[in-house]
């Protein structure tokens, strides 16, 4: 069994900065294993530019700031295992089971830090598994990563962050969007996001749901309406849109099965997460967890709370920091 | 998250809904209305469900509808989806074909 001092699941911002910030800090053998086939997380759909201090990489745009940390976890001798799904962990024998290809591998690592991210959250509704009802992630992948259009005319259900930007994007890449539409009273984003989509003519229908997709075999349209305070439909009040794809963005759950199954102790945070203190630390001896899965953040605080995490696990090996 | 469930509480009769023909479980195509059925004939936990209905059992994994079939249980029986436990996390954690899983590659360094 290969052994390391530390292997961190995931390498998007929070994994990536786990493991820059553990071999800074005189950790010998660090692995990263990330079940994607490039590394960076969501980073490489993000075109735009991040908020916030300089030292977090306020200006960049996200794919630059994802190229940034994995030259500097290559140069640092960061080993990056891809199209590497784990399995399994183990505890207590601190044990790995890894897919990697066409066979299963194990690994041991004294200290173990998840970063598994999170997945997107969808709404059952009439038609909700046609063709044409994608989540704001598949669109974004499409757009910025492989330059497909998701779709020509678009129902953006969300008004998030994620929400806001990606409209924003299928804008910029042709798309148009026929409304934002939110449950919620007020815009969920900043201000600064929602009022880009807005400058552009978007109508914003809040205090609305999806009722139904249209269409047999692919969407054909959407049936919108309003609701009351308890978020259900008013009758009388439903709207037509004309649209071949509806996007969902409705928020994002933790991936933290893997804690789970390692035994962390467990809490309820928009979906269960790892129980963890201020410096990531979950229940069980060695296994931290940073980003999304220990509670939905963004990019930024994922990349502080990965360095937080291998700083606790370098300290715990007595390593001078 | 409660241990304990108290089985012979009345949850009253199946009322069927309007929207009972709903998919819920994407991957396994299992409807609202068969979970809520489900809960029904006994079913109160959410690895009950999964097994009885197969729901969450499909290609995902359960990642997308899990919170759904929560929620409808926890309406069901009328308690907060809080007092619901998810169901057990096992290894694999991603479909995986059994060749693969056969196949061990051992390395001693």
């Amino acid at each position: 069994m290969k052994r390391y001092d530390l292997a961190v699941i995931g390498a998007g911002p929070a994994g990536l900065s786990a493991a820059i910030e553990a071999k800074k800090n005189g950790m010998e053998k660090v692995v990263i294993f990330d079940e994607n086939s490039r590394p960076g997380g969501q980073l490489f759909k993000q075109i735009h530019k991040f908020f916030g201090a300089k030292e977090h990489k306020a200006k960049i745009r996200g794919f630059n700031i994802g190229q940034e940390l994995l030259e500097e976890a290559q140069n640092l001798g960061v080993e990056v295992h891809l199209n590497s799904v784990v399995a399994g962990i183990y505890f207590p024998m601190n044990k790995l089971t890894i897919i990697e290809g066409d066979h299963v591998s194990n690994y041991s690592a004294e200290n173990i830090i998840i970063a598994a991210g999170a997945n997107e959250n969808f709404i059952p509704f009439e038609g909700w598994t046609l063709p044409g009802v994608i989540g704001a992630g598949a669109a974004q992948t499409m757009m910025n990563l492989y330059g497909v259009q998701p779709g020509e005319k678009i129902l953006m259900v969300g008004s998030g962050n994620v929400g806001l930007v990606v409209s924003f994007q299928l804008l910029q890449a042709g798309c148009k969007v026929e409304a934002v539409i939110d449950a919620a009273p007020r815009v969920g984003g900043y201000g600064v996001h929602a009022s880009k989509v807005a400058r552009t003519g978007v109508p914003f229908y809040m205090s609305h749901t999806v009722i139904r997709a249209e269409g047999t075999d692919r969407v054909t349209g959407a049936v919108i309406s309003e609701v009351d305070s308890k978020f259900n439909p008013i009758p009388g009040t439903e709207k037509h849109l004309d649209v071949d794809t509806i996007c969902i963005a409705v928020g994002l759950t933790p991936m933290s099965k893997l804690a789970a199954m390692a035994g962390c102790e467990m809490v309820d945070k928009g979906g269960a997460v790892p129980k963890v203190d201020k410096y990531g630390a979950t229940s069980v001896n060695g296994i931290y967890a940073a980003g999304d899965v220990a509670g939905i953040e963004e990019a930024s605080s994922a990349m502080i709370s990965g360095r937080i995490a291998a700083l606790a696990a370098c300290r715990k090996e007595e390593l001078h920091i | 998250m409660s241990k304990y469930m108290n089985r012979s509480a009345d949850i009253g009769e199946f009322a069927p809904q309007d929207d009972d023909n709903l998919i819920i479980c994407r991957c396994e195509e299992i409807t609202k209305g068969e979970i809520r059925q489900a809960v029904h004939l006994g079913l109160w936990t959410m690895t009950e469900i999964k097994r009885f209905t197969r729901a969450g059992m499909g290609l995902c994994q359960g990642q997308t509808c899990s919170k759904h079939v929560k929620g409808i249980i926890a309406k069901e029986l009328g308690i907060s989806p809080l007092e619901l436990d998810d169901v057990t996390a096992r290894a694999p954690m991603r479909p995986t074909d059994l060749r693969v899983l056969g196949n061990e590659v051992s390395s001693d360094e």
